[in-house]
């Protein structure tokens, strides 16, 4: 199952153009969902006049090469790593779930384009990080949600009390898993399933790329932009009004600890 | 001056969820980030501001010290034992504060409720609240203040 590229049996039943159509208008609902998210929140508009503020306190003037590297840093930590999250549970469910989602969309759209006709064979390798993409995604996002969500740890609320928060994680983890029962009933040959859940598989994805106007899907857009701005302000001293760190040694090295927020 | 959330700093983490002592420090149901749901009810301690690792809470200063264009941030160094404040006013005036903070390791002094006696019914009924006198280092009870030292109109 998980070296059978699942589009390439599709297509026998359903043209590769219509899947092709379909990964193109789920492209254009993430735009249309980000640009009217943009217009309403106004959160770009506040980005870039908090941008403007910051300058203009800004104590050191920053050479394009001091910007590149802090911007190549902040990828490298902060994008790419999500340092902000510590080196706790969070961090690992968070990188399982980014990497998971991204492996998934790009074998899915490589093989939907590339090899979604029956005549043409595709490398083992995609379907397998296909699969592997959405295992990964339901693992981290599962575990997020029945466990890390921090209204369960820091809330006490029940894992299954639902708010509009959860729309994005949870119509993520629900599409992938969709798509891997759907891929294995359909190389099982269980017909009338596999129908089932191709059907369920494109619903999840209509609400998951859908729903960007009502989710949290553009944060992963945001968050990058906010945190190079963050390292760009530190670095040019206008450090969004925060003292400067103070010039105590170290005193207490490892000593004081943070226990999880859990004591509700 | 009540405490509001810098959603772009806020990552979510529920450490000011856990340590505020009102429970006015909640997640937001759209966002899932922190947000101070009554400011109007918040006293003033500052523990969300201190407990934030991603400096993401702020201070609301009051109309009369600090007016609209002000900010008043806060950098917690565990590591180091410091806390810095920034005070900046509408005109740029900046006052900087640096204190030292409590080297307890976090978490060692949180009540453990459970594990303490009942109250009795005249301590249920008494002015003094939970670990009062002692937890205040007064043995000889609360201070009191003679009726002829009120300002004129604010007794009963």
């Amino acid at each position: 199952m998980i070296t059978t590229n699942p589009f390439s049996e599709l297509s026998e039943f359903v043209p590769s153009i219509a899947m092709q159509v379909y990964v193109v208008v789920m492209m254009v609902l993430v735009i249309l969902g980000t640009l009217f998210d943009i217009i309403h929140k106004k959160n770009v508009k506040y980005f870039f006049e908090n941008a403007k503020k910051a300058k203009k306190q800004a104590t050191k003037t920053l050479g394009a090469g001091e910007k590149a590297s802090i911007v190549l840093k902040t990828v490298a930590s902060e994008i790419l790593t999500t340092s902000e999250l510590g080196a706790g549970k969070r961090r690992i469910s968070h990188l399982l779930g980014m990497y998971g989602t991204i492996i998934f969309w790009v074998t899915s759209v490589i093989m939907i384009f590339c090899y979604s006709t029956p005549n043409v064979l595709t490398p083992s390798i995609l379907p397998l990080l296909w699969h592997s993409g959405a295992i990964m995604t339901c693992f981290g996002g599962y575990w997020f949600w029945f466990f890390l969500r921090v209204d369960v740890t820091a809330e006490a609320n029940p894992w299954y009390r639902l708010i509009q928060a959860d729309l994005f994680v949870l119509s993520l983890v629900i599409t992938t898993t969709f798509a891997l029962i759907w891929s294995f009933v359909q190389s099982a040959n269980i017909s009338g399933w596999d129908t089932l859940f191709l059907v369920l598989f494109g619903l999840s994805n209509v609400v998951l790329f859908g729903g960007v106007y009502w989710s949290k899907f553009a944060h992963m857009f945001y968050k990058p932009g906010a945190a190079i701005q963050k390292n760009l302000a530190e670095a040019d001293g206008s450090r969004d009004n925060l003292p400067a760190p103070s010039d105590k040694p170290k005193q207490f090295g490892l000593g004081i600890k943070r226990e999880s927020p859990k004591h509700y | 001056m009540p405490t509001f959330v810098y959603m772009t700093r806020c990552d979510g983490c529920g450490h000011c969820v856990d340590i505020c002592p009102s429970d006015i420090m909640h997640i937001d149901k759209i966002t899932r980030r922190a947000v101070n749901i009554e400011p109007n009810m918040c006293w003033e301690c500052y523990a969300c501001v201190k407990a934030c690792p991603n400096e993401a809470i702020d201070v609301r200063g009051y109309a009369d010290f600090a007016p609209m264009g002000h900010s008043v941030r806060v950098l917690r160094e565990e590591e180091k034992g410091t806390i810095s404040w920034k005070i900046k006013f509408r005109n740029g005036t900046e006052k900087n504060f640096e204190s030292p903070i409590t080297t307890k390791p976090w978490g060692k002094y949180i009540p453990k409720l459970a594990e303490v006696e009942e109250p009795t019914e005249e301590a249920i009924n008494s002015q003094l609240l939970y670990d009062e006198p002692k937890g205040l280092n007064i043995d000889t009870g609360l201070p009191k203040m003679k009726k002829e030292r009120f300002k004129k109109g604010i007794y009963y």
